[in-house]
Order: structure tokens, then sequence, then C-alpha cells
């Protein structure tokens, strides 16, 4: 399959009085044409962080460390600021983590479509602004009314739906999506992520999909990455992941997660997530949590290596299998 | 199904109560929040129920009368049989004692500039349960151990040193300290991460299994609903659609609504489909009520008739652990909205302690 996004080594971090915080340590990942990514993780792990690095929107005192994000070839994060103006949205879209605060309250559905088609000199000749106006709104399954609407007048489902209708409106390679359904009902988060899913294999685009919730991943994403404190410490095919977890962090997030199978005893994961300021490395960042911590973990940090075929693993019990022909490098 | 003894009072009762928003004011729009909603909490058997509901359903509207922070426009809400409105003040400090809440918001309820100690020691102080300084510090403790958090780590902190975790499992002990007979909590768990939700929901169970104390989960997640009550009530703007066992409800749904709500989870496993609204397929459509009075779902309904549109259907007693508020199984004997505890209840006596 055809590689449309390469990120290599990849480090954001937050400068803060008290010390860098690393929330995005050395990450790396590669995603492919008209494929649907999940990065999985909990609040503080760094998946919302990769996300806005992406699109190259960190703000100071967050800064890129280092690392490359190759869309198409080109390393995002070495081009002149007008020219990745220029590369949002209409290659690589966002629909932003409560996307329904993202519209402009005062601006009709119609004109926030226009606004980026014409920043991006892609206006429609005369006349045929509502008629694609109307399709965009179409592939999302919205009503050609919905144009004239203000955002207060939508549903949040409806909303989210706007967004995403602005986020294809260029007809990008990739689209980030961060928490797209998070404050939504289930019924309307189904309808969210269909029609979300829908759009992206007609347009042949890809999507990360970036969120907390292993179900929400498990239903609607091909690969996944699982993201723990600013580290990727597994990624792989979304079956295989949940199938065959292998990180002991996955297995304890599988294992913790309610089911409608039976009551069984609640199984939380014991301690908590680690802090991110000035965190050393050098050691394995889930070792304080984990039930099958080695000496080993706590003086060497993991890297992330492919265990079974695209099913990548950064943790120590897999060291002696993997002994004898290392594979290390992007996921 | 006989009706319940007037002698066996209720700790906390909602009977038919009703909560009508109007606004406006030359043309007036009025919302119902909730309707006839009846249901108690005894003073026997300590309980679970879990009350289901998507925004809008009126589960907020349900919390704040329960907790008599507004008044209900029809029915009432009783504490020991006494309406919440007319406590005397020796009856208002038992009820803020009896019924504890424990709200969404892990981060809005504390005041930065305090220590966490601060929530512990003032229901300490207003109610007067420790006489010494070691008394209140080991009630502190020993409340603090029972949600499984370490004193030592615990005190002596600030709320933004504490995860979101921590933060509500202290809201837990907090409410324990008063030994409580019911808890409300309201989306305890919504604004948690996923490996922390397991070890307060957990928390809660061991204060009704330890403690004795009835528990009162309001959620739109009805998979952990599931987990841990024993009875699931579910609301659809409202009105409670389907109420019953939870082995029965979650399982094996038959109110089209509910049918719908557990379709709708992504399961975490990928082997299972995620049908979401192909549940249920198109809505009937072309029906328009005639009154006041018909089932808030029938614009949704595949199987919607013009009955359901003429009148709201009432509760049919499809098994004796379960009631669904649907036309669809008027086969089964319909019973008052008022004897929905009854039907809860009697799942409880069934299963030996």
């Amino acid at each position: 399959m055809e590689e449309v996004l390469r990120v290599e080594q990849l480090s954001v971090y937050y400068h803060t009085s008290a010390g860098p915080v690393k929330a995005v340590e050395r990450v790396s990942f590669r995603l492919h044409a008209g494929e649907r990514l999940g990065l999985v993780g909990e609040s503080g792990s760094g998946k919302s962080t990769i996300a806005l690095a992406l699109m190259r929107m960190i703000k100071p005192p967050g800064r890129i460390e280092q690392g490359e994000v190759l869309l198409d070839g080109q390393n995002l994060l070495k081009l002149p600021e007008e020219a990745m103006r220029r590369v949002r949205l209409a290659k690589i879209s966002l629909v932003a983590q409560g996307a329904m605060n993202s519209l402009n309250p005062v601006k009709r559905v119609r004109n926030q479509i226009e606004m980026g088609l014409r920043d991006h000199g892609a206006l429609p000749a005369n006349g045929q602004l509502a008629q694609v106006t109307a399709e965009l709104l179409d592939r999302v399954g919205l009503r050609p009314s919905v144009a004239g609407m203000y955002p207060h007048e939508l549903s949040g489902g409806m909303k989210q739906r706007v967004c995403i209708a602005i986020a294809i409106s260029l007809q990008p390679h990739v689209i980030v999506a961060d928490e797209p359904t998070s404050a939504l009902d289930v019924v309307v988060q189904w309808q969210v992520i269909d029609t979300l899913r829908r759009v992206q294999q007609e347009l042949g685009a890809a999507v990360i999909q970036i969120g907390h919730d292993m179900g929400l991943m498990a239903q609607s994403v091909d690969r996944l990455g699982v993201m723990y404190s600013g580290s990727l410490v597994e990624i792989g095919g979304t079956r295989g992941v949940f199938s065959e977890p292998l990180h002991p962090y996955t297995q304890l997030l599988i294992a913790s997660l309610p089911s409608l199978d039976g009551k069984g005893t609640l199984h939380g994961i014991p301690g908590l997530p680690p802090s991110l300021l000035n965190r050393q490395g050098g050691d394995c960042p889930f070792h304080p949590r984990c039930p099958h911590a080695m000496t080993r973990c706590t003086i060497e940090e993991p890297k992330l290596r492919e265990m079974r075929k695209d099913h990548w693993v950064a943790c120590h019990l897999y060291d002696d299998a993997l002994s004898e022909s290392p594979r290390v490098g992007a996921a | 199904m006989a009706r319940r003894e007037i002698g066996m009072t209720a700790i906390l009762e909602a009977r038919n109560v009703s909560k009508v928003f109007a606004a406006g004011v030359i043309s007036k729009t009025e919302t119902v929040a909730l309707e006839r909603f009846s249901f108690s909490i005894g003073s026997e058997t300590p309980s679970v129920t879990a009350i289901v509901g998507e925004s809008g359903s009126g589960k907020t509207t349900l919390v704040r009368l329960l907790l008599g922070l507004i008044e209900p426009t029809g029915g009432e809400v009783l504490y020991r049989g006494q309406n919440l409105a007319r406590l005397s003040r020796t009856e208002q400090n038992g009820f803020l004692r009896d019924v504890q809440t424990v709200f969404q918001d892990p981060f809005e309820v504390y005041n930065p500039f305090y220590k966490v100690d601060h929530v512990l020691e003032l229901p300490i102080k207003y109610f007067k349960l420790a006489d010494s300084k070691a008394a209140k510090r080991d009630l502190i403790e020993r409340s603090l151990e029972a949600v499984g958090l370490r004193p030592d780590e615990t005190l002596g902190r600030y709320p933004h040193q504490l995860s979101g975790g921590q933060r509500q499992r202290v809201m837990v002990a907090r409410a324990l300290l008063l030994k409580p007979k019911v808890i409300i909590a309201d989306e305890p768990v919504s604004m948690v991460d996923a490996s922390l939700r397991a070890t307060i929901l957990e928390s809660l169970l061991k204060l009704n299994r330890e403690f004795g104390i009835s528990l009162i989960y309001i959620t739109h997640d009805i998979t952990t609903a599931y987990q841990i009550s024993q009875d699931v009530i579910v609301l659809y703007r409202g009105s409670v659609a389907e109420a019953g066992n939870a082995e029965l409800v979650v399982p094996k749904p038959e109110h089209p609504y509910t049918r719908l709500l557990v379709g709708s989870i992504p399961l975490p496993d990928p082997e299972e489909p995620w049908l979401g609204e192909h549940v249920l397929g198109t809505p009937a459509g072309g029906l328009v009520p005639t009154g006041d009075s018909y089932c808030r779902f029938y614009q949704r309904c595949p199987s919607a008739m013009q009955q359901c549109v003429e009148s709201a259907p009432p509760f049919f007693l499809t098994d004796p652990q379960r009631v669904t508020a649907c036309y669809l199984y008027q086969h089964a004997p319909a019973v008052p909205t008022t004897e929905l505890s009854d039907v809860l209840k009697s799942d409880r006596q069934a299963v030996p302690t």
C-alpha cells in the first residue's frame, strides 16, 4: 500500500517554569493511503499533542524538538509558514477536539465552508458556491438548508458533521480527527463515525483517529497505536491488538473494559499515570504499574520492535523472542 | 401485585414526579423534563439502581429533584415520608446526612485554594461527627482507606496535585464520612480516564456491599450501568422507556429505544458488529400526535402505530422483574407507573443475601 504520511522520531515538549514537559517522545509511525489509524491513550499520554504537531499547530510554550513529518514525501516541519498554511486543509485537515465549539457562532455554516475555500483560492465560479456547499453537506448527510443556519441552531452531532464537511472541502489526503465524538451521546456517536468512515472511503483519504475509548477504536480503525506517557508502546492491526495484545498496558487496558457478556469484577489498572515533567527517560514509563516489571525495565527504555508481522511493541518481555533479528524503526 | 404498605417508609421516594420548565413571557413554550416518575429507595435492602439516559432524557432534572434543589411541578419527592419542601430543621439535617451526592466533575467541586483535607473536615465540623482532633483524623483516614486511598499520600495536598481519579475517590470518601443511607452518583466516571474508571466504580460498589449504602447511579453509559447495578431504568425524553433487572434489560432489551441504545455501544471487540441505527431500520413516519399524551419515541421508531400517538403507552409487565412502556408488548399486563419500585424490588427479595 502506498504510504501517505510518515512520522519519524517526533518529540514535542512544553517548556514550563518547572522544566520541560515531554508530551511526545520519539514517536514514529506510518500511514497508508485510505487507511484508518487509531491512536489511543489516556489524558496526558500525548495523543492530542501529536494531532497538533502533525498540523504544525503547536503553540509556545510547546515546541517540536525533533523529528520529521513526511506528507507525500515532503517534510512538513521544514516548510516555511506560508507554505504550511497552504498544506493545511488542502492536504492534511483537522477535525478538532470539541469541534462543536470550533465553529464561529456568529457566521452561517455557508460562510464558514466558504472561508476555507476562499483562503486556498479554491472558490468556485460565480453562482456555483451554493451547489458546492450543498454537495459537501450532502456528503455528510445534512440537508442543503443547513448552509443558511447558525451553529446554535444545530445539534452537537450536526455541528460535528459540519466540521467534517469543512475538513473534506479540499479533498485532503489525510484527515486528523482528534476525539471527534467525545461529547456526543452514543447513538449520535455512531452516526458521526459512520459519516466519517463513509466520506473517507469516498475520498480515498487516510484518517488518524485519536481517542481514549477502546470500544470506539475496535469498531472504527484498521490499525491501532497505543500511547502511554508520550510514547507509542504498541501498534498493529486492530484485530491483532485486541485478540493478542502484547504490551502489558494494552493487556490491562483491555481487561479493564466493562463488557456486556456477563457481570464480572471490575479490574482497574493499579497506580497512576506518571508525570511527564522532567521525565528522564532511560526506563520503561510503565514499569511502576506493570505486573511483569523486571530490573531491566528500570534501567533501559524498550524500543518499538516488530514482534509479529505489522505488530510492533516496546517491551522487554519480548527481548528473548526478538534477540535473533531485531527490527527497529518506524512501524 | 400488592401495593406497598404505608408503614414501610422509604428513605427517599419520588411519587409521580413531573417537572415542566416554562420559558417565554408572551408565548409560553413548555418543556417536559420529567413525566410522572415514581421510584423509591427502601430502608431494608441496600440496592444499586442505574438510571440511564442520553442528554435531554431528564436524568439531571431527576437528580436535582431528588436532592431538593428544584421543586417538582407535579407529584412529590419524599424523605422518610415527608415532602422535601416541608422538612423541619431536624429533618433537613437528617436528609443532608442520609442522602449524599458524588458529582460528575471532580475538578469543579474543589476550591483550589484549600487543601483536600478541607472538603473532608467541613462535614465533620458541620455535623459535629468528632469531638477531638484525633477522632477527626481517625475518621478521615478510615474513610479514605475505605475507598482505596492512602491517607499519607492524599492529605495535605492541593486538589491540583491529585489525579482526576483520586479527586473523585476523595469525594466518595467525603460522602462516606456521613454514613449515608443513599448515595446519588451523577456520572461519577464520565470525566475520568479509562484505566481509573473501574477503580472508582469498585469503590462505590464496596460502599454498597460493606456499608449497606444504596446507590443511585446516573449515567449515559449502559455498559457500566449493567456492570454495577441490579436494576436499570432507561429514560427517554423524560419518560421511563424500560426498567427492570439489569440482566434482562441490557442483554435482552425490549423497548426499541433500549435496543437502539444497546446496539450503539461500540464493543471493544473488532469481531462484534457495531450496528447503531441499523438495529432498528427506517422510522415508520406519517404519524401525528393527537394530544399531549403520546410515546416520546414515535418519530424514530420503525414499529410506531396510530396507537402510539394517541396515548402514551403504560408499563407492560413483560417479566416479573421488568416493565416496558411500549405497545409492542401490550399482551402483557399493564401496571401503574407508581408500582415501578415494587417490580424492581421483586428481584432483590428473590436473591438470598
